[in-house]
């Protein structure tokens, strides 16, 4: 039988307040512990929650940005449950009336684009952390993160399969950072990803029995996961099995997906409305604000880049990535002018970027600015220097040897255009190789890249190649 | 002078007559021969109390006192006060000192009000006679045979027994009104949201409200001077201007309107509770006043929409007592499941965890509707019950509590016979409305009866007055029990 | 509807209290009194009426995002009943 995969993705995004959402301690990663959770963190007898505004307007920005309603009225609501790493026995979450609801993003897989539908987006605060390496057989709990602000992302179940898993959290990843509501990294927990996944015969309405997968902090983790579990789902199915609804946690070591123990009870969240928050209502001028403060969007900077630059679909895809990097690429742009968008385009995918990755860099934090490399793009363009010649100026520029223009200055490689000049080297390697230069002419048409070798060779790589090829074809033809 | 009102008090502390440590001293020494007996304090700490009385000596001597510099206050075991053990009658917290400062605590530190020490209350102030108390039930002062009402039943003792000038109580569902009714003292609970919850844990967080409990009307108005006001740090606080609420207490009452609700005056209530009742009402009619019927028809409804409502929310917020990052944990478990389950059933008495169970119950899957929602839409009805009410007169009265006070052990073996003597207390919470008791005289057994006064939102300083004026034209609030 | 037995181990569980065999059967009793007292609820047509949460009808005030607590581990901890290099110390959690 042919499977079809069905994927839903709830995406936690940590909001980038500097405090948590209920009270005023620090949200900053990595303190020690427990030293950025205070009395109401720790959720002392008495203490009360008092809502950041930075988390609402943050969620408000979202919601805009994804063509959601924004509900004008909404409510906070007690998840109840027992775990050490929550102190007050509930998540103080948004249940029934959720902040966003009813957006959609357009993702690219491929070539293809494709609209998913976004279900619900809802304020909410995390948890602490249970450490579990041992202390005398026991759990540490450090509650630094507990009560930093969430927004919980849940997707319709649109999505087909790892791919298009994967290219919407990217999407979305790419989002909430160009929205500067999430920091996005991933590593820190800051964008964390459940999938759920489900499987049905190809051609049939009726969703599968769905799992929930935990713990896939990373895109890789994200497409692994989802494969391992529709390949155990199809092979239950196939065997005559029936598939247990369940949580089931994502181990990388092992590559596999198992079922969570904590979470073999069936819950009863006890969901009402926290007696503490009064109903959030939001005024349309808080709202209008907000939309003001909306930047360009991916998808949108994506069409405008393809439009402006003359850029391929792919080429303003890769571009808009990341916001950094569309800055960066812009910057090139502009100091290099829009005519060598296309250059500049090739230097930023390319040289730049494996260098980034080779270095394990930031766009933000390149050796070689915008600036630098709109001076290199600006001397391919003018023919002073040469696409290969380039690549030996972007290194040094990179290793800190100065701008485009010293370096081709210091190190002599400026092209060679003067045609005489050329004319006469070519005259000189032709001279030195008679019996090469009567097998050409007798047909051996590949002995061309011999003299074009030499003839760099004599100038050092420097010889214009467009120039020199025109010359030399003239000269061995006679 | 243990019989002395604050204004007095005040007045002998601001002419150098005696000074805050000598006073606090006088109270300290007739808790130590008193409490034994009564129980009313869960901690006393003279030290403690005594250098508060000494910095306040050093304000007034600066010219700095306000009104209440260097009054001694009882404050309930349900207010977090920094260093103080804060237990709110219950095991789980008998070993927490709090490492804060309620808001409530705040503002009397500011006003120089020295604390005399942590009273005694129904655990989780749920319960109406003190008996749920991990420390022991109070005896009220007038017979110790009888229950002093609760939750607040220690704080209620200790003023109607002069152990303190004055205490704080809270209201959830009647636990400044009932226990001040039951001996002889006056309480107001305000609006929700006059005074800030944050620091006052929680037992049931849409209903909870802080209060005063003291001798006289004009006691409770300066106190509530004290204790209310906005705070940034509890979201159902509200924002309004500072209130001086002993501001109408001169003014006559001539053409006052008084509700008397004829659920109130209906089967349940004790003939002799009945008779103080409509003796004061009389006395309102000498007054000035006039009376009108008026109808509160969910009056009967108002009971098991509390117990829905009340014990939901407390089951949440008793979710944090798990014995991971203060107060109890017991001593032997095999693994978590074990130790949260040994830690809450040792540490949570009988009551409190009926209520934890209840309120589980009504919030689980599949009953929220039928029980929670159903009580959050009879709740409206109760609320509009007041509103129709108060267009046709200006305060409601009636009985506080249905009887005077029952004995110890009467009723603690049923919770539903306790929970119905709430009856009159409770619609006055789910509404969110203002109300207090003053003394109205004893029943047949010489136990005392209060009279209840429910007033509009906002209408503290109308309540206060109407109380005061009645207690210029009697005497019941000067009365005190024998042997005290 | 009347609470059984599984019932009352079944709130007593989600609500981690520990509950002792001989406890189950008088718990049921107190438990289905006050339930009985609670049903009288349903003889009240509520169709139409809003759900009353709080006792006033108002929005939800929104705090500044600044950051206005200082680190008081230390002192949270003094009162804690197991701590370890700054953590709270529970029984083996397994996920």
């Amino acid at each position: 039988m042919e499977w079809e995969t069905v994927i839903g993705l709830e995406i936690h995004a940590q909001l980038s307040t500097v405090s948590k959402i209920f009270s005023g301690a620090a949200t900053a990663y990595g303190a020690a512990p427990n030293t950025q959770a205070c009395a109401v963190d720790i959720a002392l007898p008495g203490v009360l929650p008092v809502m950041n505004k930075g988390a609402v307007e943050r969620a408000i920005k979202f919601g805009l940005a994804i063509g959601a309603n924004i509900n004008r009225e909404s409510v906070f609501a007690r998840k109840n449950y027992f775990y050490p790493d929550l102190p007050k026995g509930y998540q103080i979450s948004q249940y029934e009336l959720p902040i966003v609801e009813k957006g959609d993003i357009t993702i690219q897989v491929g070539d293809q684009e494709k609209v998913v539908g976004i279900t619900r987006a809802h304020l909410e605060e995390d948890a602490g952390k249970s450490l579990h390496e041992d202390f005398h057989g026991m759990t540490g709990v450090d509650l630094n993160r507990a009560s930093t602000p969430l927004l919980e992302i849940v997707s319709e179940p649109d999505m087909r399969g790892a791919a298009e898993a994967v290219a919407y959290a990217k999407t979305m990843h790419s989002l909430v950072q160009y929205l500067e509501i999430c920091d996005g990294n991933m590593q820190e927990g800051s964008f964390r990803c459940d999938a759920n996944v489900s499987v049905r015969p190809k051609g049939t309405e009726k969703f599968g029995t769905r799992c929930e997968i935990k713990n896939l902090n990373s895109f890789r983790f994200l497409e692994r996961a989802i494969e391992y579990e529709v390949a155990r789902q199809i092979d239950i199915l196939e065997s005559g099995g029936k598939i247990i609804q369940e949580t089931r946690l994502y181990d990388s070591d092992k590559d596999e997906t198992r079922a969570m123990r904590s979470k073999e009870e069936a819950f009863d969240y006890r969901y009402f409305p926290d007696p503490d928050l009064l109903p959030m209502k939001l005024s349309a001028e808080m709202i209008a604000e907000i939309r003001k403060t909306l930047p360009e969007l991916p998808d949108a900077k994506r069409r405008r880049f393809i439009q402006q630059y003359g850029l391929s679909s792919y080429d303003a895809a890769v571009l808009t990535a990341t916001k950094a990097m569309a800055a960066y690429f812009e910057d090139v742009v502009n100091k290099a002018g829009a005519a060598h968008a296309k250059t500049a385009a090739n230097w930023v995918m390319g040289d730049l970027a494996g260098a980034l990755k080779r270095d394990n860099l930031e766009i933000t934090h390149s050796p070689v600015p915008a600036g630098k490399l709109a001076g290199l793009v600006a001397r391919i363009a003018d023919n002073t220097i040469s696409g290969k010649i380039a690549k030996e100026v972007f290194e040094a520029m990179w290793n800190g040897e100065g701008d485009a223009d010293a370096i081709i200055a210091s190190k002599g490689l400026k092209q060679i255009t003067d045609s005489g000049a050329i004319e006469k080297i070519i005259d000189g390697i032709i001279a030195a190789n008679p019996d090469q230069l009567a097998q050409y002419r007798s047909g051996k048409d590949k002995l061309f890249s011999f003299f074009v070798g030499q003839a760099m060779k004599a100038t050092q790589g420097k010889a214009n190649p467009q120039q020199l090829n025109d010359l030399l074809k003239k000269k061995l033809a006679g | 002078m243990i019989n002395s009102s604050l204004k007095e008090l005040s007045a002998a502390l601001a002419a150098k007559k005696i000074s805050s440590r000598e006073l606090t001293q006088a109270f300290l020494d007739r808790i130590a021969q008193l409490n034994p007996a009564l129980n009313a304090f869960i901690t006393v700490d003279a030290e403690k109390s005594l250098a508060q009385a000494d910095a306040a000596d050093k304000r007034l001597a600066s010219g700095q006192g306000g009104p209440l510099t260097g009054i001694p206050v009882a404050q309930k075991d349900i207010f977090c006060a920094k260093g103080w053990r804060t237990t709110c009658g219950s095991k789980i917290l008998s070993n927490f000192v709090a490492p804060y400062d309620a808001q409530v605590i705040e503002r009397f530190d500011a006003a120089g009000v020295v604390n005399l020490g942590k009273t005694n209350m129904d655990e989780f102030a749920m319960g109406s006679s003190n008996e749920t108390s991990h420390f022991g039930p109070v005896k009220n002062p007038w017979d110790r045979l009888a229950v002093p009402g609760g939750s607040s039943g220690g704080s209620a003792a200790a003023v109607a027994a002069r152990l303190a000038p004055a205490a704080t109580g809270t209201d959830t569902g009647g636990s400044i009104r009932q226990p001040a009714a039951l001996t002889g003292i006056c309480g107001i609970k305000p609006t929700y949201g006059v005074v800030s919850r944050y620091g006052m844990i929680a037992f049931a967080s849409s209903l909870d409200q802080g209060g005063p409990m003291a001798k006289s009307a004009e006691d409770c108005a300066l106190l509530l001077n004290a204790m209310a006001g906005f705070d940034t740090r509890d979201s159902t606080s509200l924002d309004r201007a500072p209130q001086d609420y002993t501001r109408d207490l001169q003014q006559p009452l001539k053409g006052l309107r008084i509700g008397l609700p004829k659920e109130y005056f209906a089967e349940g209530l004790a003939p002799d509770v009945a008779r103080a009742v409509e003796a004061a009402i009389a006395e309102y009619k000498k007054l000035g006043a006039q009376t009108v019927e008026v109808s509160l028809p969910n009056t009967q409804l108002s009971i098991p929409v509390y117990y829905v409502l009340a014990p939901a929310e407390a089951s949440s917020n008793l979710s944090r007592y798990d014995g991971v990052r203060y107060g109890y944990r017991a001593p032997e478990y095999t693994d978590l499941m074990d130790m949260y389950k040994k830690t809450r059933a040792q540490g949570f008495g009988a009551e409190v965890k009926r209520r934890i169970l209840i309120g589980t119950y009504v919030l689980s899957a599949g009953y929220y509707d039928a029980y929670y929602l159903k009580a959050q839409k009879l709740r409206r009805l109760i609320a509009q019950d007041f509103t129709e009410a108060f267009r046709l007169c200006d305060v409601i009265m009636g009985p506080t509590a249905p009887t005077t006070a029952f004995n110890l052990g009467e009723k603690s073996d049923d919770p539903v016979a306790m929970y119905l003597s709430d009856i009159y207390t409770i619609a006055v919470n789910l509404a969110g409305l203002p109300g207090m008791s003053i003394p109205a005289g004893f029943g047949a057994n010489g136990r005392p009866v209060g009279l209840q006064i429910i007033g509009n939102y906002f209408a503290e300083a109308k309540m206060l007055n109407v109380a005061h004026q009645y207690q210029l034209a009697t005497d019941w609030h000067t009365r005190m029990p024998e042997g005290v | 509807m009347s609470l059984t037995e599984a019932d009352v181990l079944r709130m007593a569980h989600l609500a981690r209290i520990e509950i002792e065999a001989r406890e189950v059967a008088p718990m049921l009793g107190q438990l289905s009194n006050i339930m009985r007292l609670v049903e009288q609820m349903q003889a009240v047509d509520t169709d139409g009426v809003a759900p009353m949460a709080h006792a006033q009808d108002l929005s939800l005030r929104l705090r500044e995002d600044r950051v206005t607590e200082q680190d008081q581990h230390a002192a949270f901890q003094a009162i804690a009943p197991q701590v370890e290099a700054g953590l709270y110390l529970v029984p083996k959690v397994i996920e």
